[in-house]
């Protein structure tokens, strides 16, 4: 999956539990979290909703370093080239 | 004969606006059936029926606002009949009586009124709501074997901006207006008392951790579940605070059922009740939270989770906050509060150290309770989710 | 206009023909002296005579397969049979040679034959008389199927027909006959369309011969009852006009055939497949039919009556098709 399809699954995935997001004005080097408003049941709706479009299960333990758009882009990239 | 009213669905509605029946004259409603959905000003609820019986006519039209308590519609009981009943001017019914008995053309071979597994939808009236993007499986059919029409859709389609608030701005104005008047009355009634309590979480944090170690996001906990089930089993101990106070005296609630804040996308906040918490295993709540929270922010909860919460739970630790010491939601008697769950330094053994905590807080109505029970209550819920096990 | 009857305009066109081209003559039963057991031939033997008005012995098979040949010898009969049931007995001329000639002689001959033939009940002239098998023959390629339902139709379809280079079957309800009115003659008549005979917006009734008059009542009765009904008179059961009935039943999105043959099988079965077929995204309600009961037709008046397509049936289908 090349980077382009990759940020619109991830971004269609994002708009189903916040449907006001606007992919131009989101800011992928800002905090998601903030940037969207995402409270925890909203987070793991979300992590549900990208683990049933591309397969990556994310395990909480990995939480923690997804701050940012860029970087939950680059750790599902490395993630589904692993396999 | 039943007389089916307008339902309360909060001390702060005091009309509603029908925007659809989902019963027709002649169609068996069961209790809990979803009948109706009415606009209230904070969402769009569907309203369920709590009787047995046959629709015998709809007083309302969609698009009517009436006060609570207004009969809208009336029921057979079940085995009761249209001639037992008393006649009122019912130009629907009363039509679909006088049709003489026709051989409806379709013969054995076509089934003239199957059991309606699913919603009837005729093939263009499908089409017609996928181009307006209307569920069409919500609509009530007019047609054939009951089918929902083209007629059907286009005619929701055509009344949707004069029924419901035009735009976002007017719902939301309406929200604020209905949280003010209930926020109002619950300062004005409800003489508050707070307590606040820090309760250790790193226990109930691992072994959350440890469950959700194998699961996949789908089947995960949050911590906010625990907390839920961990204050619907102390509330089992202390019943006080679980209910209502109507009429300058407590009734206890029907059983334990938590309302719960949401903080919509679009601003403002709604709290449909869970219900039933206390005896449900931790993954149907939430299963049934995540459920929760979708419809309210979509507006179609059900009238039964809009009236019957018997004690609120805000959590709005999860925006950030330390604590909270939130507004009773009358004419409840009592709301728990939580606050971030967060590393804090800890005394234990005469050593300072690090551990999750949360502060929860009890906010109660001192007509129905004392500070010494609200004490003993939220000491009970610090104890509960020490023994995430038990929960 | 002129005042005539369904029977007058029948005779009227064969008078045309007969008097038009000499290759035109007409036998059958009783067509001649007798004048033909529905009439509709009187008086015809003593302005054209016996070699072109012919009375044959009673024999389907024979005369039908007569007439065959000439068509096939260059001349352009009409071939009367007494009722539908009776054409069962030269079905094996009909279908076995007049259909399909033209296909097994590779196109060398043509079978330019007409055959007229009374169909349909209530007249109570029972089970060998009376029933509708018209669907039956509409099923056979290389027949083109006429069913005139209006004076305007009798009067006209003939001389097409005779013009067609294949067989052509009219098929004469015998319950219209009698039927009197005002013959529109400016009316061009062709055998290749049906005919909207009612404008309407909220479902098409679908009617031929003897049940057409039937559905325009009941499309008057509809109206009363705030319910458009668009009437499609069919005329022509073999090539069906898909294109009249498609834009109709589009527009109306709901159809009902009224059909005086039995149900299984039946012409209106074949309609309402092509309207699912062709039609199925603009529907709004299942397509549905008024056909005859399948018992063979009484001869008692009130179960006679009973068994046919009749008004109200028409108009409680409709209204089903409406949810009312």
């Amino acid at each position: 999956m090349d980077d382009a399809q990759l940020r619109r699954e991830v971004l269609t995935a994002l708009q189903g539990i916040a449907p006001e997001v606007e992919p131009a004005t989101l800011r992928g080097d800002r905090p998601l979290r903030d940037e969207v408003d995402l409270d925890s049941m909203d987070w793991l709706r979300f992590l549900a909703a990208l683990h049933q479009r591309l397969g990556v299960n994310i395990p909480e333990a990995d939480y923690q370093q997804l701050t940012t758009l860029n970087v939950l882009l680059a750790y599902l990239q490395r993630r589904l080239a692993a396999g | 004969m039943i007389e089916f009213r307008m339902p309360s669905l909060g001390a702060d509605m005091d009309a509603g606006t029908l925007l659809q029946w989902q019963v027709a004259p002649g169609d068996a409603v069961h209790r809990g059936q979803v009948v109706a959905v009415v606009d209230t000003a904070k969402a769009a609820v569907e309203i369920e029926c709590w009787q047995e019986g046959r629709v015998f006519e709809l007083l309302i039209q969609p698009g009517d606002k009436v006060p609570v308590g207004t009969p809208i519609a009336t029921l057979l009981e079940a085995g009761g009949s249209a001639e037992t009943a008393p006649r009122r001017p019912a130009p629907v019914a009363a039509r679909k009586a006088a049709q003489p008995q026709t051989p409806n053309p379709p013969p054995a071979a076509t089934p003239g009124a199957a059991p309606a597994t699913r919603t009837r939808i005729t093939p263009v009236a499908r089409q017609r709501a996928a181009e307006l993007g209307i569920d069409a499986a919500t609509l009530t059919g007019t047609g054939p074997q009951g089918a929902v029409t083209l007629a059907d859709v286009e005619a929701v389609a055509t009344q949707k901006p004069a029924v419901q608030p035009a735009t976002a701005q007017d719902r939301h104005a309406a929200m604020r207006q209905a949280i003010a008047a209930a926020m109002s009355r619950s300062k004005r009634e409800i003489p508050h008392y707070y307590l606040s309590e820090t309760v250790p979480m790193a226990v109930a944090l691992a072994w959350l951790a440890a469950y959700n170690a194998e699961l996949p996001p789908e089947r995960r906990l949050l911590p906010g579940v625990l907390v839920l089930k961990a204050v619907a089993l102390a509330l089992g101990d202390y019943p006080q605070l679980n209910g209502y106070w109507i009429d300058g005296a407590f009734r206890p609630g029907p059983g334990i059922h938590l309302g719960v804040a949401v903080a919509l996308r679009q601003g403002g906040l709604i709290a449909p009740a869970l219900h039933d918490v206390a005896s449900k295993p931790l993954p149907q709540l939430m299963e049934e939270l995540g459920d929760l929270v979708q419809r309210a922010r979509s507006y179609s909860l059900r009238s039964s989770e809009l009236s019957e919460a018997t004690l609120t739970v805000t959590q709005l630790g999860d925006q950030g906050v330390d604590g909270v010491f939130g507004v009773i939601y009358p004419p409840q008697v009592a709301l728990v509060g939580v606050g971030r769950i967060a590393e804090r330094p800890w005394v234990e053994d005469g050593r300072v150290c690090a551990l999750a905590c949360a502060q929860f807080s009890l906010a109660a109505d001192h007509r129905a309770s004392d500070g010494h029970y609200g004490a003993s209550f939220l000491a009970e819920v610090r104890r509960r989710l020490q023994q995430p096990d038990s929960l | 206009m002129s005042r005539t009857s369904y029977r007058e305009a029948l005779r009227e066109a064969m008078r045309e023909a007969l008097a038009r081209d000499p290759r035109v003559f007409l036998m059958g039963e009783d067509v001649g002296r007798y004048g033909g057991t529905f009439a509709v031939s009187k008086g015809l033997v003593d302005e054209f005579g016996e070699q072109r008005v012919r009375d044959t012995p009673l024999s389907e098979l024979a005369f039908v397969g007569a007439g065959i040949g000439a068509a096939l010898g260059g001349m352009r009969p009409i071939v009367e049979v007494m009722t539908v049931n009776f054409c069962l007995l030269a079905l094996d001329q009909l279908m076995n040679t007049a259909a399909t000639l033209r296909h097994m002689s590779g196109g060398q001959f043509s079978v330019p034959l007409v055959v007229r033939m009374t169909t349909g009940a209530g007249r109570q002239l029972a089970a060998q008389h009376s029933h509708s098998l018209e669907g039956w023959l509409a099923h056979i390629p290389g027949l083109k199927i006429l069913a005139p339902a209006t004076l305007e139709d009798a009067r006209g379809m003939l001389w097409p027909a005779l013009e067609d280079p294949d067989p052509v079957l009219l098929f004469e309800q015998g319950a219209l006959y009698n039927v009197e009115g005002e013959l529109d003659e400016t009316e061009v008549v062709g055998i290749r369309s049906a005919r909207v005979r009612r404008a309407g917006s909220d479902l098409t009734l679908i009617a031929y011969g003897g049940t057409l008059a039937k559905a325009l009542e009941a499309a008057e009765q509809l109206a009363g009852e705030g319910i458009s009904a668009e009437v499609i008179d069919l005329r022509v059961l073999r090539p069906l006009d898909d294109a009249t009935i498609m834009e109709s039943v589009r527009r109306t999105r709901r159809a009902l055939v009224v059909d005086e043959g039995w149900r299984s099988g039946s012409l209106a079965a074949e309609i309402i497949a092509r309207i699912v077929e062709q039609a199925f995204f603009d529907l709004d309600a299942p397509p549905a039919r008024v056909c005859s009961a399948e018992v063979p037709t009484p001869y008692a008046k009130h179960l006679e009556d009973a068994a046919l397509p009749q008004v109200p049936a028409i108009v409680a289908a409709a209204r089903g098709l409406l949810g009312r």
